[in-house]
């Protein structure tokens, strides 16, 4: 059983930050594979077309039959910890302040032996499944946990170095006005954040929801106008130094692509909100999250972006939009390069079409904003990278990935 | 299989030099070479023009190779040849040697094997050592060999009952061995109780059980008889040696090394029993790659490694002596010339002309060599039968 977390007191505010340190971050190309598939929280292991021989460590040519085709695919991640033990001594300064760490074999049913972190409620000699996980540096690592739930096992101190779980964390939600905004700070209270900031622009322009957003407990209404530099650099500064997670909600959804609208007032807009909101986020929190990966229980953990799964393949029903929204997904991987040093995550949620106002002519499958909301806290849980919440985000995850031309021709019809 | 190879008829292995290891050095690994190389001609009292061929083994020459080596020193070897395979060097450079020799195709072969240590070289090798251990085994707690063995070690004693105990005798019988060695690192006696009371390094293993990596330099020279005799030269004999890489693959955890697999060969192709044997040099970068060897190379049988160590003292005048210098685990680990360590002592015992306590009337022996754990297991092994000139 994992002791539970305990709240971290208050910060004496004296006291040294502790910088953040990487574990080991150089990796193969070849196993770069694993980073994708820990990206999505899946287990996936080179398996050889030719003979089916499962393979680990990652390699060019299958040790059975020397076939170069090995693809990573999902495979069965259990398996059998068969010996394990305890680092006390480590060259890497990453590792020398985390001592002692517990690292074992575990030979997988499906074959390889694998080297792998482990949680604290695994036995020698007992079953276990084996999860793939982004270390502290995005790095993918392998990390053993007990075969079934035990309490509190996502307390584990191994396990939450590659995690970002909110509990005990300080969330700021960008925008609470919207839908999306609401169910959020509903799903970041009930994960146990200690507070829930949630921004609003102009407080006293009314809004729905409004009363039922303040109801919520541990739930915070800060002043934050996205496109205002002043208040998001004055936010930051207020309480830059106690938000250990990010999730940027705001949005602006215009049906359209560009031949037949007029002018640029809409798309300026977008830019604005969307775009530009994001550069202001990342430049006013961007340096104090980074300065704080390493800062104990509530060290700052992640940064979170709604995306449409447009800004991977452009719909054009919502062309302008997801052309906004793609702008959005590349600054998105500048700022996961630039928080990476400071064990800070970038979280992408792709989704499609939510159950909005702005998307009411569409027809289903669409995503509820408390599924999404889910989906996020989810993730930031098992620490994932992209994410793809509901049937249209996989749809176009899944055909992006077989044939991009034909879903540009077919999704235009 | 084994009568198809031709035997080292004509061999002669012989000028053992160690140039005395330092725990940090501020000289590279080509100042270490070059060091033992002169040590050699020296003592052969060769021009250095007359080594005509040249096998390198080290971790730390970068950016150069054996080849800047031949212009660095300022020889023109016609044979050269460059044996990466840390603990298993000595072996694996001794056998090529001896089939250049044999054949012709060099008549002076020098042996060299030396590294230098710099403060935080140590971390720079261990992050950069194979593609797997940079991709699945270094982000793990970066233990390094100390964890890797560790595991070995730990599996070792689940499934064959070894203690601690059993372990620290071995490592406590070297240090007896190590304290007649002036080249020792570790200089003073080591008790069980001490052994058993030190600190956790990864646990099982604990700080005794860990070599202390250093500088140094370990050479020697290969032959043919009558080469060595106008040298005027002590030489040993060369009855058998065997070499494998990366044997049962399928194993989950290291159990058993190469040895296993060729053992036969080794004593059919020396012509002696392990029971012959009045020494043994393993390969003791950790002490259960020892109680492999002595079950690998027949001393015992498989998991019966715990009870020959109770049983015997393993000093130099005991039974079975073992790493009479002090093996790597008392005189030091100088990066890949910890593959030859073993080697040039059991040349010097062999010729009645130890640096330490001698082994009594000691005639023939085996020597063993270990290494590359480029994953989760060392990938190669080796071993030689050697014999004091009739």
């Amino acid at each position: 059983m994992t002791d539970p977390l305990v709240r971290p007191k208050r910060k004496d505010p004296l006291k040294r930050t502790r910088m953040p340190l990487a574990p080991p971050a150089a990796r193969s190309r070849t196993a770069h594979g694993l980073t994708a598939a820990a990206a999505e929280g899946k287990f996936a292991l080179q398996v050889c077309s030719d003979c089916a021989a499962v393979t680990y460590p990652p390699r060019d040519a299958c040790p059975s039959c020397l076939s170069p085709r090995l693809p990573f695919m999902p495979v069965d991640n259990r398996g059998t910890l068969v010996a394990e033990t305890t680092v006390h001594n480590s060259p890497e300064p990453y590792f020398r302040e985390r001592v002692p760490w517990r690292v074992g074999v575990v030979k997988l049913d499906v074959g390889p032996s694998v080297v792998a972190h482990l949680h604290g409620d695994t036995v020698e000699g007992a079953r276990v499944r084996l999860e793939l996980k982004l270390d502290k540096i995005g790095a993918p690592v392998m990390i053993a946990l007990p075969a079934k739930e035990t309490p509190n096992m996502q307390d584990d101190p191994q396990l939450r170095e590659m995690t970002c779980d909110p509990k005990f964390r300080r969330v700021l939600i960008t925008d609470g006005r919207s839908a999306v905004g609401q169910a959020m700070a509903k799903a970041f209270a009930e994960a146990g954040s200690t507070i829930v900031f949630v921004g609003i622009a102009d407080a006293w322009k009314p809004y729905p929801g409004m009363e039922a957003l303040r109801r919520i407990e541990r739930v915070e209404i800060v002043p934050l106008d996205l496109t205002d530099s002043e208040s998001v650099a004055e936010q930051a500064e207020q309480n830059g130094g106690r938000i250990d997670i990010v999730v940027n909600t705001a949005e602006h959804v215009r049906a359209g692509g560009f031949v037949d609208r007029h002018g640029l007032t809409v798309a300026r807009e977008q830019m604005d909100i969307r775009y530009f909101g994001l550069v202001r986020l990342a430049q006013a929190f961007g340096p104090v999250l980074r300065g704080r990966g390493a800062d104990g229980v509530n060290s700052a953990a992640a940064f979170v972006n709604l995306l449409s799964v447009h800004a991977l393949m452009n719909w054009p029903a919502y062309g302008a939009y997801a052309a906004v929204e793609a702008a959005c997904l590349s600054a998105a991987q500048c700022l996961r390069a630039e928080l990476r040093p400071g064990g800070v995550k970038v979280v992408n949620v792709f989704s499609g079409p939510l159950e909005t106002e702005w998307f009411q002519t569409v027809p289903p499958p669409k995503v509820a904003p408390a599924a999404l909301a889910r989906a996020v806290v989810d993730a930031l849980k098992r620490g994932l990278e992209d994410v793809f919440v509901g049937d249209v985000a996989e749809d176009v995850r899944a055909r992006l990935a077989v044939n991009p031309k034909a879903l540009e021709r077919e999704i235009s019809n | 299989m084994a009568g198809t190879r031709k035997s080292y008829d004509g061999v002669a292995v012989c000028v053992p030099v160690t140039i005395p290891y330092r725990r940090y050095s501020v000289n590279s690994a080509h100042w270490w070479v070059g060091r033992a190389l002169h040590a050699l001609t020296r003592q052969a009292r060769l021009r250095p023009k007359d080594i005509d061929g040249l096998v390198l083994s080290s971790f730390t020459l970068a950016p150069d190779k054996p080849i800047g080596l031949t212009q660095h020193l300022g020889l023109s070897p016609r044979w050269l040849d460059d044996v990466p395979l840390g603990g298993a060097s000595g072996i694996v450079a001794l056998r090529r040697a001896a089939r250049a020799v044999q054949a012709g195709d060099a008549e002076i072969v020098a042996c060299v094997a030396a590294d230098t240590n710099h403060v935080d070289s140590f971390r720079k090798t261990l992050s950069t050592f194979s593609r797997f251990a940079q991709d699945a085994v270094y982000p793990y707690g970066s233990g390094g060999a100390n964890a890797s063995f560790a595991l070995i070690t730990r599996n070792y004693m689940n499934k064959f009952g070894a203690k601690r105990e059993d372990f620290g005798k071995i490592c406590v019988a070297q240090r007896d061995n190590a304290l007649s060695n002036p080249h020792a690192i570790m200089k003073k006696k080591l008790t069980l109780d001490e052994y058993m009371a030190a600190r956790p390094i990864a646990e099982p293993i604990h700080l005794f059980d860990c070599v202390m990596p250093c500088a140094g330099a370990e050479a020697f020279l290969v032959c043919r008889e009558e080469t060595a005799r106008s040298l005027g030269v002590a030489a040993i004999r060369l009855l058998s040696t065997i070499e494998r890489h990366n044997a049962f693959a399928d194993d989950p955890v290291q159990v058993r090394g190469g040895w296993a697999m060729d053992v036969g060969e080794l004593w059919a192709m020396a012509g002696v029993k392990p029971d012959d044997v009045d020494f043994v040099e393993t390969y003791d970068d950790y002490p259960v790659i020892s109680m492999l060897q002595f079950e690998d190379l027949g001393f015992c049988a498989k998991g019966e490694g715990p009870d020959f160590v109770r049983g015997h003292s393993l000093t130099n005048d005991g039974t079975f002596p073992h790493n009479t210098s002090g093996g790597q685990l008392s005189a030091g680990q100088a990066g890949a010339a910890g593959g030859f360590l073993g080697l040039t002592e059991a040349l010097r015992q062999l010729a009645g002309k130890p640096v330490g306590k001698p082994v009594p009337d000691a005639k023939l022996c085996v020597v063993s060599g270990f290494g590359m754990i480029n994953y989760d297991r060392g990938l190669s092994s080796g071993a030689a039968v050697l014999a004091r000139a009739a």
